[in-house]
């Protein structure tokens, strides 16, 4: 069940829209923080506070990427390869991530610390090769300045 | 040296609270606004020159009047700050440093159309662009900046944030309009029109943060100042994002028409020790590349356009000597495929293909005839397209394959790369 407060949210994200189906994207974050992630249970609880089909929640959860389908670790380590971060290595960061942390990407921890993932442009090209952690961006990545932030982590 | 005009706060202290914004003559140009009449300020806009920043560098003015002048019609205003073009960064520091820029120019262009209402669409990830947002929307409702009978006249206006979660797509403005709907983002057919039938069906102008922060500085110093600044049909100031290989990359505000050489080696620092300039990408990856023989083209819609790529975002991706062309185009059409909404089958299919084709040539498992199957299916895709997505993924593999088709070949004949010898 979703607590009082996170139902209370919801209700209040109903007054900025026209209609009840805009509040879903919104909703979902708030299911994806009171759960860890995208819950069947969670969508069917927006559903029903909204007054919609669960489906028109469902087909909105599978389309957008941000929305965690499995649990993810505590820490989201993104890093982007995309072109910029690329061409200053940013694959080396990935690999570095990789060895340290002992799993490889799309895995978490086995402590369930850490999920691996490498994302598309962030929109931090100019300050490349950069990572996202949960809504954190560490930009200008370097071996060491890696090294620090995951052991800041721990 | 050109004098900031979009970035002017950027450096202050806590330059995105509205103490500071206010110390630099923030919301004055609100105040003159309503002072016009909403027709006086479209013409302003039209005389000013601006044209959009998202990317297809449409004449704002004009587009703000194609909506109706009923005024019994509900209307909306959306501002694009989904960012997702790679390369790019430059709405993002507005958001982040200067969110009351943006915000006084969505109520000076909403009451310029009449709207009531806007929502800035944000890319999920701007997490705190989103918060920064909502923190100077907030200050904005208490000096009556926003809300009901701004500034003591009979125009209100409110403010939100829809915060996106991952789906470069919603960057499309019908797309955008149907994520904000609660539904998947996927392209809508035009016409009609966002103008006429847009977000909740009601009229819409969807422009983007750029764009809407020149506003106040239009009202403020008059369309005439702006057109005065860079090539006559492309007029203002402009953000450039640099990135990849310069000695400084990062965030340059320059006059629009400044020569992609200048951008690079006065600006950005040139490029990092001991490599050369191999290609350029001059406006986001949809923007097909250019090589050294281009550097003294002016950074402005149309020069590029006549070079046959576009300005786009005005995000300048430098590539050095020491990266494979193949690699680079392999990059960007996996972001193509993985950002394809699939609504329609040339660009799902197509690009899914391409993207094939591609992986076994950088991994130098290419066959001969994979150059002719590459051009084919850009052929099949480009022009068949629902949106100009699937256009720009076959735009930006053509200006790789015209600019270094050396290197396709050479990984496909000796199965492996001419930069990096043994991959
Ligand atoms: C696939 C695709 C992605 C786009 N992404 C963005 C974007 O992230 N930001 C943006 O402002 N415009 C983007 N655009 C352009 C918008 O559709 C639209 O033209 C723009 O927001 C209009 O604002 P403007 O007139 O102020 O430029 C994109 C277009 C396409 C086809
Ligand atoms: S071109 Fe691609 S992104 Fe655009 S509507 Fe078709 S499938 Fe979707
Ligand atoms: S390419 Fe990595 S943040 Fe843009």
């Amino acid at each position: 069940m979703l607590s009082e407060a996170a139902a209370n949210e919801i209700k209040e994200i109903r007054k900025r829209y026209a209609t009840a189906r805009s509040c879903i994207m919104p909703c979902l974050y708030v299911v994806q923080r009171e759960y860890g992630y995208i819950t069947e249970e969670g969508m069917r609880e927006i559903a029903k506070i909204l007054g919609v089909q669960p489906v028109l929640v469902f087909e909105v959860s599978t389309f957008y990427t941000m929305y965690n389908k499995k649990p993810v670790g505590k820490y989201h380590v993104q890093v982007c390869t995309n072109i910029s971060c690329s061409i200053l290595d940013g694959e080396h960061i990935v690999d570095v991530i990789s060895r340290k942390l002992g799993i490889k990407v799309k895995e978490t921890t086995p402590d369930k610390k850490f999920t691996l993932s490498t994302v598309e442009c962030l929109g931090s090209c100019g300050t490349a090769p950069m990572m996202q952690i949960n809504d954190k961006y560490y930009e200008n990545l370097n071996d060491a300045k890696v090294e620090d932030i995951l052991n800041g982590l721990r | 040296m050109f004098e900031p005009v979009l970035l002017k706060n950027i450096n202050m202290p806590d330059s995105y609270k509205l103490t500071s914004y206010m110390s630099s003559g923030g919301y004055q140009a609100l105040k003159k606004a309503l002072e016009m009449t909403p027709d006086s300020l479209i013409q302003m806009v039209k005389d000013s020159g601006l044209r959009g920043r998202g990317g297809a560098g449409f004449s704002t003015g004009l587009k703000w009047s194609f909506i109706p002048k009923d005024p019994t019609l509900q209307k909306y205003l959306c501002c694009n700050a989904d960012e997702g073009e790679p390369g790019t960064f430059k709405d993002r520091a507005i958001i982040e440093y200067d969110p009351h820029q943006l915000i006084e120019g969505m109520v000076i262009a909403s009451y310029a159309i009449g709207a009531d209402t806007s929502y800035i669409y944000i890319r999920g990830e701007f997490s705190l662009g989103a918060d920064r947002l909502e923190d100077a929307i907030k200050e904005a409702y208490q000096k009556n900046y926003l809300g009901k009978n701004i500034l003591g006249t009979k125009f209100s206006h409110d403010i939100y944030v829809h915060r996106g979660a991952g789906a470069y797509i919603c960057g499309e403005e019908t797309a955008l309009l149907e994520s904000i709907e609660g539904r998947r983002a996927l392209p809508r057919i035009k016409p009609p029109f966002p103008a006429h039938v847009g977000l909740f069906g009601k009229p819409t102008v969807i422009n983007n943060v750029e764009t809407l922060a020149c506003i106040p500085h239009i009202v403020n110093r008059g369309a005439a100042w702006f057109a005065s600044i860079g090539p006559a049909k492309s007029p203002g100031p402009k953000l450039f994002g640099i990135s990849g290989s310069v000695n400084k990359p990062g965030l340059y505000e320059l006059p629009m028409g400044t020569p992609l050489r200048e951008i690079i080696f006065t600006h950005a620092g040139g490029i990092r020790p001991g490599k050369k300039l191999k290609a350029v990408i001059p406006g986001g990856v949809s923007a097909p590349m250019l090589t050294e023989k281009d550097l003294d083209t002016p950074m402005d819609f149309d020069s590029l356009a006549a070079k046959g790529t576009m300005l786009g975002s005005g995000a300048v991706v430098v590539i050095d000597d020491s990266m494979c062309i193949v690699k680079a185009a392999l990059i960007t059409h996996e972001f193509f495929h993985h950002e394809s909404c699939g609504k329609c089958t040339p660009c799902r299919e197509g690009l899914d293909w391409i993207v094939k084709v591609m992986r076994r040539i950088e991994h130098g498992q290419g066959k001969e005839g994979d150059m002719e199957l590459l051009k084919k299916l850009c052929v099949d895709i480009f022009g068949r397209t629902f949106c100009p997505l699937g256009d720009g993924a076959v735009m930006a593999l053509r200006g790789a394959f015209n600019n270094f088709t050396e290197e396709f070949e050479y990984h496909i004949k000796n199965k492996r790369c001419m930069v990096n010898g043994n991959r």
